[in-house]
């Protein structure tokens, strides 16, 4: 019974796809689909909220535009809600039903790497947003990622570091991944550049108090600056304890607390502390000739009149997620999936939000450590050091 | 050398003294009902997010804060009304499964209303440290401490000299006997809950400068104020105090002398090393059996 259903469904699927095939040779208009899936709400609802918005709202303005090689693009997206085995559920459905040209989405890295196995199966072009190194190295056929790596962060940081005289310096960082992660990659590039960790700290993500690690990392020898690699509301906590116990060495943090919300929870405490981020915190700042002035400042307007709410440095990896892909299409002149990854592969300068993305085929990401800028926080606001 | 020693004192002493405050909460629903109420951590964020939200709005701070305790109040209330009440004769450990699922709503309902970051909320008084010896001390400490020791003092008069309090313990000794005297145990219960949490929204306000506060604190401070009063021995006004105050010290010192991996092993191994050679906690109260 359920065999001849299935057979019949069978022949009617392919009759109806042979249908479709026709009729899209007829009207050339069948519309070009864009899959994805974020985490929308749940605990990483600050990374996939801003991505949809920006997906939804760059689709739309595409196709009023006139779409991408006189077809109109579709969005088909999906909420993991930060779960890894959903995500991976969204992607088989994306792949096998809904048939997409190319995936943009994963907004964690846990997420996206679940995903990994079935697009590499079946070679569909994939655009990741979530930011470990382990994304794309080793570099997979069909994965690519817009973010920089935590790697990247540190080499940005260090190299500041180095540049100002340091080379001892006290670490503090998170157990949770992002902080975990930061640590490992800041140890291995300070080998790697001739810096030394005296101190090493950590926290546990409930921790409400840190000024016992920091009291250890003052009262290291020799020790001359401090850098905290966390996320959440941690890095503000040490942050403000940094300035309660009196702490006057140079102060670093992580890319991952390189948003106003932070400068709000840690206050005057973070006056004089630098970190790397994105240049869509001080889109003003930007020298005239800066290739992504124009872009960053664009998008920022673009999205706060369309949504009423701050521009967020993830909402930036939507938007240069689906520019990639909308590029990749247009260079390849179809949809066609291997034509469309070559075209990936090959892009070169392309100037986004997020950095000037150079790829190649050794390279999935394309970014380099210094499309992090610099900041310092002065009078309350960032200020573009470099 | 005393500086340091004084420094890692001065941290475990705070986040002791929020453990502590946490732990009373937990300490009074348990002694009107036996029933630990995993919804407490969510008194505390009611208390912190309603003030942060309303000074916000232009509230003065004061009556911010009475606000905010009230609210949670009848939060408590309700809680008694519709999730509790409603289960009747079930036992404990269905209360306790229902507190939980309590705790998942009322955060839910959080973050419908006030969103997912965290905010901050001005020290009482002077954002100041306060410097002894080369250490120094936070002074919203010491509003954590006088508090504390404000309710404590208050809970202890409340159950020995009150008749509510005297009820609540009937109730928690043997809830038949205490109905057949005329104790009327589901109101009594009820203002069990409310009373804890008042408590608890005062815990969340004052800590909430040193901690930060957003929809989800509850889940962390919640556990750790649990554990302390566990350590404490449940149903102990001091011992609640005395946990919270042992947790912290020893959390601050093994990351200062030992090291802050180490940090949580250390904290959770005492737990264990306190519940295996006094199984009711440091200050629990005897219980015999009857066989």
């Amino acid at each position: 019974m359920l065999k001849t259903f299935m057979r019949r469904a069978g022949k009617f699927a392919a009759i109806a796809a042979a249908g479709l095939v026709m009729s899209a040779s007829v009207q050339a208009a069948e519309p070009i689909k864009i899959g994805s899936f974020l985490s929308v709400t749940g605990p990483a609802s600050f990374l996939g909220d801003p991505e949809l918005k920006t997906l939804q709202m760059y689709v739309d303005k595409i196709n009023e535009d006139g779409g991408v090689l006189g077809r109109q693009l579709e969005l088909i997206h999906y909420d993991d809600v930060g779960n890894a085995s959903s995500a991976r559920n969204f992607a088989s459905r994306l792949i096998r039903s809904d048939q997409v040209d190319i995936i943009v989405g994963g907004s964690t890295t846990g997420a996206t790497m679940a995903a990994v196995p079935l697009v590499e199966q079946a070679k569909v072009p994939f655009i990741s947003l979530a930011g470990a190194v382990v994304i794309t190295t080793p570099v997979k056929e069909w994965v690519f990622k817009i973010p920089q790596t935590d790697r990247m962060a540190a080499e940005r940081i260090l190299t500041d570091m180095k540049n100002r005289g340091f080379t001892k310096i006290g670490l503090i960082s998170g157990t949770g991944g992002f902080g975990a992660s930061g640590r490992k990659q800041t140890l291995e590039v300070a080998k790697d550049m001739g810096i030394e960790i005296v101190a090493d700290e950590t926290y546990s993500g409930s921790d409400t108090d840190m000024t016992a690690q920091l009291t250890n990392i003052r009262n290291t020898d020799g020790v001359q600056a401090v850098l905290n690699f966390g996320f959440g509301q941690g890095p503000a906590i040490v942050t403000r304890n940094y300035a309660q116990l009196g702490i006057k060495l140079p102060f670093y943090q992580s890319h991952g607390v390189a948003s106003d919300s932070f400068l709000k929870l840690a206050g005057d405490s973070a006056e004089g502390l630098r970190l790397p981020a994105s240049p869509l915190l001080v889109p003003n700042a930007l020298p005239d000739n800066d290739p992504q002035k124009s872009v960053v400042q664009n998008y920022k307007s673009e999205y706060e009149a369309r949504w009423d709410s701050k521009v967020s440095t993830f909402g930036g990896y939507a938007y240069d997620g689906l520019m990639l892909a909308v590029k990749a299409i247009e260079a390849a002149g179809s949809t066609d999936h291997e034509a469309v990854r070559e075209a990936l592969e090959n892009i070169k300068g392309y100037v986004g939000v997020t950095g000037e993305f150079n790829m190649s085929p050794e390279d999935h990401n394309g970014l380099e450590a210094d499309s992090f800028r610099i900041l310092e926080v002065q009078n309350g606001d960032w200020k573009l050091i470099d | 050398m005393l500086s340091e020693f004084l420094q890692y004192l001065f941290t475990g002493i705070t986040i002791g003294a929020t453990y502590a405050l946490i732990a009373l909460g937990f300490t009074l629903i348990y002694n009107a009902s036996h029933v630990i109420n995993f919804a407490q951590g969510e008194f505390l964020m009611i208390g912190g997010m309603t003030t942060v939200s309303l000074t916000a709005m232009g509230v003065p701070m004061l009556l911010a804060i009475i606000l905010a305790v009230l609210l949670a109040g009848v939060f408590g209330i309700l809680l008694q009304r519709f999730a509790i009440a409603p289960a009747k004769q079930a036992d404990v450990v269905t209360l306790i499964i229902i507190t939980i699922g309590a705790s998942i709503f009322i955060r839910g309902l959080a973050q419908l209303v006030w969103g997912k970051e965290y905010h901050v909320m001005p020290n009482f008084s002077s954002d100041e440290p306060i410097r002894i010896f080369g250490a120094v001390l936070n002074s919203q400490s010491l509003w954590v401490l006088g508090i504390g020791a404000v309710l404590v003092v208050a809970l202890v008069l409340f159950f020995t000299r009150t008749l509510i309090g005297k009820a609540i313990l009937a109730t928690s000794m043997n809830k038949e006997a205490a109905r057949l005297v005329g104790i009327r145990t589901q109101l009594v219960l009820m203002l069990a809950f409310m009373v804890s949490a008042l408590l608890g929204s005062i815990a969340g306000v004052v800590v909430a400068p040193i901690t930060f506060t957003s929809y989800d604190i509850g889940i962390m401070l919640g556990l750790k104020g649990f554990v302390a009063a566990a350590i404490g021995g449940l149903g102990s006004g001091v011992g609640a105090v005395v946990g919270g105050l042992l947790l912290g010290v020893v959390e601050a010192m093994t990351a200062g002398y030992i090291s802050s991996d180490y940090k949580d092993a250390v904290a959770f191994s005492m737990i264990l090393v306190v519940l295996f050679f006094m199984p009711r906690g440091l200050f629990g109260a005897k219980v015999v059996e009857r066989v």
